[in-house]
């Protein structure tokens, strides 16, 4: 029998570290909270969603076949092919189909694991490194990216975990790094020679900084490193190059990281006040590993981490640990994530964090026991409540501060989707046995009477993921 | 304002509360005055870039400046001799035509540092450096209104920082929230009586879901099955949408307890690749928010006449265009100002130009005009704020941004 205690460090383990408990999994946990959080971190990184996923160069390479049908479409006569037998619509339904594919996988996984605490954590990366479905092509590889780029690298070197979001396909589109050119590279000086050829083939022929701002304020040292606007710029040219195979490429390029010489601006750069021998990709690749060697980048990380899993408003000494843990093991994940597990102040009682609308309809099917079957049940309320699948509104990813998620539209409509969850799956559950496995420790007297005085199982469910204490983790 | 005014307010609200119609309570005009004028504020987020929005084209390092990105002349609205319109704003410059609508084409916060996030902090809080406040400077509006609190909405699902304190404000975003157990919201409301975050939001968003089924009566549905297939059918669906919202938010505005404050975000405006000229990626955002503007207009009626409406984004653009059809991150932007409450006028804040030497570290607009002295001066003179309020507590430290008179 666990004690008091072993029973309130099940439920923080269980909720705050991972994603909500599943019936019997506190009671299996209350035997060793943190050894079963420990036994989650492993080499091999988070587990993946799809066993055979499509790949992002399969995504990329479907994509320009799908846009070179669609201008043959327009050019040709509209209105001859009926609606339902239109290629170009069947195309776009497979674009739109992949992403559901991915995220319902993803669901599910989150669902059902018993690895929690693994999961989250791939989660919080997943988000540091933002590629956000709002363009269509990203739609079709933020799944992917994922699944290559990110999952395998979560609990490992922060370096190599930041070198494989940079390359991949997905974030080099997201945020613009595959067109960019050196103004005085060779591809550059022969596109400028008869005026406008670059336009005519679709070239901008010259930088854009929009990768290079988000590595240094998002990725690594933060906005309050103190970097310049030359800063930005300078890592923009030596980023150059750093493109993506097309269709006219060798097989094993297309849509697949690729370095253009000819594009990549020639010359030494200086980024946060150290010079950078040019050296083709690797000069990019050499300022990516410094910045993730950065202290600020250490700070930077150490409170976000400790902000996402214990409060808005980290207690510094715990920031302070995983800084420590991060900086002592050069920025080994697997180190950090043991040092937050092992912080004392990981484990006040007290939840602090607001769950997300993905978290909170995560936990609610882990509570009965049971995982989301078709897109249908994710999308739709997911998008209601301000997190549509795959799609941040900005390279920052999804917020992690209650304010932002508990406004009075958000809540009425959390309880709206409570009631339609609860009149579909309560049926024959046992509400009570379902409330004590869900929090454990950490119903309340209050929420457990409410419960059982409820009129109707379904009502008694509602009460459940509503409650203050479901709402939080 | 009296105190006798704030209590009858309160009043005001109690009867809302209670069920009571507001015409069967009477009373004087003074408390109908009091909740009379409105301010919407729509953000638009991720750099929002105002020479393509509100194109300077008599500029003459305008073209050369933006390649094939710069808004033709003869396709542009023109509203003076320098500055017009671009084309997807068919809308508002109907208004600026009938003295409705004026632009501030060199505004900026106090923020330099070309990032989103910080930048639309130091927009949102108010505050005159990064990170300076965790409230938004409307909710302190809110607070220091004459006569009471004010009433605050924001749109959207979630809650945007310039609304976010201590004053608790509404939200709603389209969707309804649908029939349930009765029971619930009493039942929750007792488990979330020692709840600051909950207990406070479902009281209030249940109030405005009630309030929302009167906002909606009359707004058409958007007819997204007659608007044909490909990007521009989903563009003209989302003009269709934003002009449902917009008719709604008005709808909202128009009810006895309706926000005297509401904010609107709009996204999508970081347009670092492609961003298009008269027509593209740029030009469908500006339709989208054209059509918000639109719906605005007309859902409010007579009520337009005492609304101002304040369009801002975080940051401007570069002047330059970039190496892929894009503008990157830049400092000064453009700012609109629309209603019936407005004076007519020319731009506000002065032109730089875009002179080489004008420009702010040679690649921006340079900002002439503190946004905070723009919001101020609508504050004050449309909203009756007085300047200590604003120099202290809305805009904290502020007193050298003077705010900008004659608005209204």
């Amino acid at each position: 029998m666990a004690s008091p205690s072993d029973s309130l460090h099940a439920a923080i383990a269980v909720t705050r570290f991972g994603l909500g408990a599943r019936p019997g999994e506190l009671a299996a946990v209350a035997r060793d909270p943190r050894g079963w959080l420990l036994d989650q971190i492993r080499a091999g990184g988070a587990d993946q969603p799809q066993a055979a996923p499509e790949s992002a160069a399969k995504r990329l390479q479907d994509f320009r076949v799908y846009r070179m049908d669609r201008r043959e479409a327009r050019r040709a006569e509209a209105g001859e092919t009926p609606p339902d037998r239109d290629p170009v619509r069947i195309a776009a339904r497979m674009i739109r189909e992949g992403p559901a594919v991915d995220f319902l996988a993803r669901a599910r996984l989150a669902a059902t694991t018993a690895a929690g605490f693994r999961e989250r954590w791939a989660l919080f990366w997943a988000n540091h490194f933002t590629v956000s479905g709002v363009k269509l092509v990203t739609a079709t590889v933020a799944g992917p990216f994922e699944q290559e780029a990110i999952r395998p690298h979560v609990f490992g070197r922060f370096a190599d975990l930041l070198t494989s979001a940079t390359m991949h396909p997905g974030m080099l589109l997201y945020l613009d790094q595959a067109q960019s050119a050196g103004p005085d590279s060779q591809a550059a000086q022969v596109l400028k020679r008869p005026p406008r050829a670059a336009e005519r083939i679709g070239l901008g022929g010259g930088l854009n900084e929009n990768l290079a701002r988000e590595i240094l304020e998002l990725h690594t040292v933060g906005v309050a490193a103190g970097y310049s606007q030359a800063d930005v710029t300078e890592l923009a040219r030596a980023l150059t190059g750093w493109s993506i195979g097309g269709p006219r490429e060798a097989e094993d390029r297309q849509g697949r990281f690729v370095f253009r010489p000819a594009t990549h601006q020639p010359g030494a750069r200086t980024v946060m006040g150290r010079i950078y021998a040019d050296d083709g990709a690797l000069q990019a690749g050499a300022i990516l590993k410094d910045l993730a060697a950065h202290p600020a980048t250490a700070r930077h990380l150490a409170h976000k981490i400790a902000r996402h899993f214990t409060a808005d408003d980290p207690s510094p000494a715990l920031v302070g640990r995983l800084e420590a843990a991060w900086t002592g093991s050069g920025g080994d994940l697997a180190v950090v994530a043991r040092a937050l597990v092992e912080a004392p102040e990981a484990w006040q009682p007290a939840p602090a964090k607001f769950k997300t609308p993905y978290e909170f309809l995560v936990s609610s099917w882990r509570a009965i026991g049971g995982q989301p079957a078709a897109i249908e049940h994710l999308a739709p309320p997911l998008t209601a409540l301000g997190q549509r699948p795959f799609s941040p509104p900005s390279p920052k990813g999804w917020d992690d501060l209650a304010p932002t998620w508990a406004a009075p539209d958000a809540v009425v409509k959390r309880l709206a989707w409570a009631q339609q969850f609860s009149a579909a799956v309560a049926g024959e559950l046992d509400t009570d046995a379902v409330a004590s496995g869900a929090l454990g420790a950490r119903l309340s007297p209050a929420v457990r009477t409410a419960i059982a005085r409820a009129e109707s199982r379904e009502e008694a469910l509602s009460i459940l993921l509503m409650s203050p204490e479901f709402q939080r983790r | 304002m009296t105190r006798t005014d704030l209590n009858r307010r309160r009043l005001l609200a109690a009867g809302g509360a209670l069920g009571l119609s507001v015409g069967f309570m009477g009373g004087p005009a003074l408390a109908r005055d009091r909740g009379r004028r409105k301010l919407v504020v729509v953000l638009a987020r991720g750099a929002m870039d105002g020479l393509s929005a509100t194109p300077p084209v008599g500029d003459p390092d305008y073209a050369g400046l933006r390649g094939r990105i710069a808004i033709p002349a003869d396709r542009a609205l023109k509203l003076d001799d320098t500055f017009a319109l671009h084309p997807a704003l068919a809308h508002v410059h109907a208004l600026a035509l009938r003295g409705q609508a004026r632009i501030a084409p060199a505004t900026a916060s106090p923020d330099r540092a070309r990032s989103h996030f910080e930048a639309q902090d130091v927009l949102e809080s108010g505050a005159a450096v990064v990170y300076g406040t965790a409230s938004g400077f409307l909710n302190r509006a809110l607070a220091a209104m004459p006569g009471g609190r004010g009433d605050g909405l924001s749109v959207g699902a979630t809650a945007p920082l310039i609304l976010r304190g201590p004053v608790q404000t509404a939200s709603w975003s389209p969707g309804a929230a649908g029939e349930g157990s009765p029971r619930l919201p009493a039942i929750l409301a007792d488990l979330y009586a020692g709840d600051p975050l909950l207990g406070p939001a479902l009281a209030r968003g249940l109030q405005t879901e009630a309030m929302a089924e009167a906002a909606m009566q009359g707004v058409a549905a958007p007819l997204a099955g007659a608007t044909g297939g490909g990007v521009q059918g989903l563009v003209r669906q989302g003009q269709g949408v934003a002009r449902g919202i917009g008719q709604t938010v008005a709808g909202f505005m128009r009810q006895t307890a309706g926000p005297d404050i509401v904010s609107i975000s709009v996204d999508g405006w970081d347009t670092h690749a492609n961003q298009g000229a008269v027509e593209g990626q740029l030009a469908n955002r500006l339709l989208y928010l054209d059509a918000l503007l639109a719906g605005l207009h007309e859902g409010l009626g007579d009520a337009w006449a005492d609304t101002v409406v304040v369009v801002a984004t975080e940051f401007g653009r570069t002047a330059r265009i970039n190496g892929t059809g894009g503008t990157d991150h830049g400092t000064g932007s453009t700012a609109f100002v629309l209603g019936g409450a407005l004076k007519p006028g020319g731009i506000i804040g002065d032109w730089p130009t875009l002179r080489p030497a004008a420009l702010f570290e040679g690649r921006d607009t340079r900002p002439t005009l503190d946004v905070r002295g723009l919001f101020k001066g609508v504050l004050r003179d449309h909203m009756g704020v007085d300047r200590a309020a604003l120099d202290r507590d809305v805009f904290p430290d502020s007193a050298g941004v003077a705010p900008v008179g004659g608005l209204v």
